[in-house]
């Protein structure tokens, strides 16, 4: 297409195909060196997950490395991880069992369980009165690429028991498509998607079309719901970017469903741990330190 | 690969018309195809669970009430019309990055398999790369495999349809050696050349547009397609080509552009 001032540029499409890219590799057969540099890209951004012997002792002896599964917790982004960090791990009865390492261009994990608010890290962690409880606190970005590597790996870790899954997760409320403007909207607010299995009743209003959701939950929830597992996904929406004691309030109604109201110990002591999340995480994002 | 809904045994799509669409400009091959599901009240019968495709979930994009509202969709399903013979895969995401190829063997081999009797993929092309020729008369070609032309090439004549042309390989400096280019058309091409190496039933329906509101260029192109497999019928006369009102739109395609305009706006 031709702008104003006469030049022609080639004009973004929708359908997110890069042709001369895709024309170029198309008509250029692959070569040896081709497929050696697209395998160590491939292997740089393989998607490890490391399992702790915790693990193994805590739930007993099993085969094949799979470890009984009946309720699966998984927050992603950091206001998510955040909330049950404050209302669900606070309690104490629970133990880090495995970590997930992976890279890509927008984060870096490691190995080590014991993190920093401001890190980028996807733990695991095993109730310890019940050991097929099992919440992930995912506070990285998985990219596009590997979301289905996680998904794989994580799942196929688990034997699953009459398993239910719960995710937590944000988005920006720009993202929500309203007839109104989403300025006017009572940002934070929660809204739900679930599987077909999932009977429970849910905590909030479900996402109404045309509403979709991407990225992790997106790739959780449609691989639940393809496998036939009792799913559901809280997304908050919220107008703030980085760690905010509000939008992690917002997901308060979730507590009271059935997977997570047996997990809520002290809720107490969630106010001030929240109050120091935030503030360490304040501090560490400072760009004087 | 493809994981039928619920418990019940996996659907047969032997000599049925395996329908979908391309993820090309303007996405009208995706329009296209959900104006067919939402019209023909197609149920859902299967997943097609892939690594290829973005990650997407949402409620319904087809209900018609309440009831039918929170069923969740993913990024490609099957729908199937056994009445018509009809099975269609829609696909609601672009292709994760050098996973296209990939996703091409997966659905030419799940064709195979499936014994579909012919594919039909909806595509579409940038209009600004027309040439001179291209640029009057219809802005909708075809194209078939060497395997369907026996069973529809008679009919493309009939019909009065226009073939894709081909474009010089390298142009202005050899004119004779001749390529086939969809430019903005996604996997179109190399689908289609898969087939005609595989020797599959293939046509593809192309339709020359631009990125921007292309509900018209859906309706074009579906009403195309119905020309040809008399998917809905026009009511007076059964003649007469469907009219673009006698598609349903569904209400997914509510607030294409976003969402409405603050007032402090004005």
């Amino acid at each position: 297409m031709a702008t104003f001032f006469g030049e022609v540029v080639a004009a973004p499409s929708r359908a997110g195909v890069d042709d001369e890219e895709e024309a170029a590799a198309a008509e250029r057969e692959e070569t040896p060196e081709d497929r050696e540099i697209r395998r160590e890209l491939e292997k740089k951004r393989e998607v490890h997950i490391l399992w702790s012997s915790k693990l193994s002792a805590s739930t007993g002896s099993f085969t094949d490395e799979q470890f009984p599964c009946s309720k699966f917790i998984l927050a992603i982004g950091h206001n998510a991880v955040a909330f049950l960090t404050s209302f669900v791990l606070n309690s104490g009865c629970w133990e880090a069992v495995g970590s997930v390492k992976l890279w890509n261009e927008w984060c870096r994990t490691s190995n080590t369980t014991s993190v920093l608010p401001t890190d980028a890290f996807c733990l695991f962690y095993k109730l310890i009165s019940d050991p097929t409880v099992l919440l992930c606190q995912c506070n990285c970005y998985v990219a596009e690429d590997q979301q289905f590597q996680w998904l794989e790996k994580v799942f196929g870790c688990m034997r699953e028991e009459d398993l239910q899954v719960t995710i937590l997760s944000t988005c920006p409320v720009t993202d929500y498509k309203t007839p109104e403007s989403t300025l006017t909207l009572p940002s934070p607010f929660l809204k739900a998607l679930k599987t077909k299995e999932f009977k429970e009743i849910v905590c909030c209003p479900l996402l109404e079309q045309p509403n979709i959701v991407q990225g992790l939950p997106a790739a959780v929830l449609s691989y639940c719901q393809v496998w036939q597992i009792p799913a559901v996904l809280y997304q908050c929406y919220t107008d703030v970017i980085k760690l905010d004691t509000v939008t992690i309030e917002a997901f308060k109604p979730v507590l009271s469903s059935k997977n997570l109201k047996s997990l809520v110990k002290d809720m107490s002591k969630s106010t001030e741990i929240l109050k120091k999340l935030v503030t360490t995480n304040e501090i560490h994002n400072n760009i004087y330190t | 690969m493809f994981v039928p809904c619920g418990s019940s045994a996996a659907p047969d799509f032997e000599g049925f018309t395996l329908l979908l669409p391309a993820v090309s400009v303007g996405n009208v091959g995706q329009l296209a195809v959900d104006l067919v599901i939402f019209t023909l009240g197609m149920p859902k019968v299967g997943y097609f669970y892939t690594d290829c495709l973005v990650p997407m979930v949402g409620n319904n994009p087809y209900a018609t009430a309440e009831e039918n509202s929170t069923e969740l969709s993913i990024n490609a399903e099957v729908y199937s019309l056994p009445s018509k013979k009809l099975v269609v895969l829609q696909i609601r995401s672009p292709f994760v990055k050098n996973k296209y190829r990939s996703f091409c063997q997966t659905l030419l081999s799940w064709v195979k398999s499936s014994r579909c009797a012919k594919v039909i993929l909806l595509s579409s092309s940038h209009a600004y790369q027309r040439d001179d020729q291209q640029l009057h008369g219809t802005p909708l070609r075809y194209l078939l495999s060497p395997a369907i032309q026996k069973t529809a090439g008679d009919l493309m004549q009939r019909l009065n349809w226009k073939e894709m042309e081909k474009v010089a390989a390298y142009p202005g400096v050899n004119d004779a050696d001749m390529v086939l280019r969809i430019p903005g058309g996604g996997i179109t091409t190399l689908l289609f050349n898969e087939s005609c190496s595989n020797g599959i039933q293939m046509a593809v329906l192309v339709k020359f547009c631009s990125e921007g509101d292309n509900i018209p260029d859906a309706l074009a192109l579906v009403n195309y397609l119905n020309e040809w497999l008399q998917l809905i019928k026009s009511e007076q006369n059964s003649d007469v080509p469907a009219t673009p009102s006698q598609w349903k739109i569904p209400h997914s395609w509510r607030l294409l552009f976003g969402s409405g305009l603050p007032p402090a706006l004005y």
